[in-house]
């Protein structure tokens, strides 16, 4: 086993190997501008990006013509948010969306909010949950958008998409999802599950970075969109630039891996994520699950240690590649937004730690990654004053802090 | 972020970790911060005749302020009460290589040491009052 382990998975992917060398043609022998009609160089990239298209459409159940390429999901959410409510701001200005979607969709509908369109953050429980009937209520006649995502960042919580899809199709306005986490590691159908328009992205499923794609529904409805970059008229004009060739290539191939790859991977991550959750769980007290106990994406695992600042779990497992929600890893100073807003506690948020299984994840870096984790843990915990004053059985909430 | 080799080692091998019985008359405690802040450090002085002869700690936070907090135990010994007081964090910063956004962790340090003396004076206070 190699160190260090990588257990980022949502934060990116490695590309795979398979992927990788279907890509490589693309930048030397077939290097051509996709948008070049008039000579074989042309003809191959342009044949390339299509089939291409087809793998990207098929792990959705979309088909090829309704999926726009851009550079990534980011891009995708901006695309979905700003065009959709652009072009429909005769029919309404609200806009219907979660306090856990990703920053891509908050602060896109920050800035439609600045330009006059308003924006209702659906509640949230502990476990990352929307409530339905508040959905439905929420919508009203200047609704024009619903924009909840598929699986969560963080948490890994994944949302009701179908019934989600179902009230949105009953009352007549558009469904946007952030698929990004979500392809590939959970069911979606647009068909199904009456998907409008949803984002994803190369490198979150052992693509290339800076490739991603958008689903926008051609037939019942037909969803249009403005622009927000101009130019060449590629995409049908609703996404001009020279198309990213390789990258493209390699995101369709990566997603016809996750499309027939599916049920085993699948398999392999819920076996390594419940392994390495047990195994934390088994040796060491007090570890709580943040997000939703089953409805979650397989390879997430998200876990507060009580008593054990994130950050300084970190530095003790350094050779272990993971995330956490303590502020001391943002530049900004706050404990994940994502947990704050389930309510858990900015304690526990300052407490929490992402594991990210992945592809190519193994037993024993899982096995690995209990030991050392337990050990660091334990350590720390006894370095902590807030683990002894539990041990002496006071309440902590009761305790009155010199907050600074 | 990368972290300077001193906070590494104070990370590694805390200095005078651990606890003091707060009871004990000759023991003063100082503990700030709060958890939904993400850091806690308590500190704890013994002292004999106006001198801190051993010291203690324990925090809830990242590395840099488990650093600050061995570092400060370190510093503290040896010293009077009065001379303790003088303690910077500015001095902690500079030993430690701390950036900008670890400064938070030093000034938690020098109010842990000036609430331990705090208290420890406030209990001398009450006990002779009391004599
Ligand atoms: C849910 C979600 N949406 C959007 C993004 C942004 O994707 P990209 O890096 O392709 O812009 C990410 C990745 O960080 C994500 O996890």
């Amino acid at each position: 086993m190699k160190t260090p382990i990588y257990l980022d998975y949502h934060a990116t992917t490695p590309v795979d190997p398979r992927v990788l060398e279907t890509m490589l043609p693309y930048f030397t022998e077939k290097f051509g501008n996709a948008a070049s009609r008039n000579h074989s160089f042309g003809w191959a990239a342009e044949e390339a990006v299509e089939a291409a298209r087809e793998q990207v459409a098929q792990v959705i159940g979309a088909s090829a013509r309704e999926v726009i390429f851009t550079s990534g999901a980011t891009e995708s959410d901006n695309l979905a948010l700003v065009g959709v409510a652009e072009f429909y701001r005769e029919k309404g200005d609200h806009i219907i969306t979660s306090p856990l979607e990703h920053k891509a969709v908050l602060d896109t509908c920050n800035m439609l909010e600045q330009r006059g369109f308003r924006v209702t953050y659906l509640d949230v429980d502990r476990q990352g949950m929307i409530d339905l009937d508040q959905l439905r209520d929420s919508i009203t006649d200047k609704t024009i958008l619903v924009s909840l995502m598929a699986a969560n960042n963080e948490i890994g919580t994944i949302n009701p998409l179908g019934r989600i899809g179902a009230i949105c199709r009953e009352k007549g306005v558009l469904f946007h999802t952030d698929a990004t986490q979500g392809v590939g590691h959970m069911p979606l159908d647009v068909e199904e599950m009456n998907i409008d328009l949803a984002s994803y992205s190369g490198h979150k499923i052992y693509g290339p970075k800076g490739v991603g794609a958008l689903y926008v529904r051609r037939r019942n409805p037909r969803v249009r969109l403005s622009p927000i970059i101009h130019g060449g008229g590629h995409e049908r004009g609703m996404r001009s630039g020279t198309l990213n060739v390789p990258g493209i290539v390699g995101f369709g191939r990566a997603a016809e891996i996750m499309r027939v790859d599916y049920d085993k991977e699948q398999a392999h991550l819920i076996e390594l994520r419940d392994r390495l959750h047990q195994g934390l769980a088994r040796e060491l007290e007090q570890v709580h699950l943040n997000g939703h106990p089953t409805e979650r994406h397989p390879g997430n695992l998200n876990i507060s240690f009580a008593y054990v600042e994130g950050e300084s779990l970190l530095m003790g497992i350094s050779d272990i590649a993971v995330s956490s929600g303590s502020a001391c890893t943002s530049a900004s100073l706050e404990p994940s937004y994502v947990l704050r807003a389930l309510g858990v506690g900015d304690e526990l948020a300052h407490s929490s730690i992402r594991f990210g299984i992945g592809r190519f994840t193994t037993i024993e870096e899982v096995d690995y990654t209990i030991r050392r984790v337990v050990e660091e843990v334990s350590r720390l915990r006894e370095l902590s004053p807030l683990w002894e004053m539990a041990q002496e059985g006071i309440d902590l909430s009761t305790v009155k802090w010199s907050a600074h | 972020m990368a972290y300077s080799d001193k906070v590494i080692d104070h990370y590694k091998n805390p200095r005078n970790a651990g606890s003091f019985s707060k009871e004990e008359e000759n023991v003063g405690t100082g503990v700030v911060g709060a958890p939904e802040c993400g850091d806690v450090m308590k500190l704890q002085i013994k002292v004999e005749n106006e001198r801190i002869v051993d010291a203690r700690f324990k925090t809830f936070g990242c590395g840099s302020a488990i650093a600050s907090s061995s570092l400060a135990t370190e510093w503290v010994k040896g010293k009077t009460l009065d001379e303790a007081m003088t303690i910077q964090n500015t001095e902690i910063v500079k030993e430690l290589s701390l950036p900008p956004v670890k400064i938070h962790c030093s000034v938690l340090a020098e109010d842990a040491i000036k609430t331990a003396i705090a208290d420890y004076r406030k209990k001398q206070d009450g006990s002779s009052g009391g004599e």
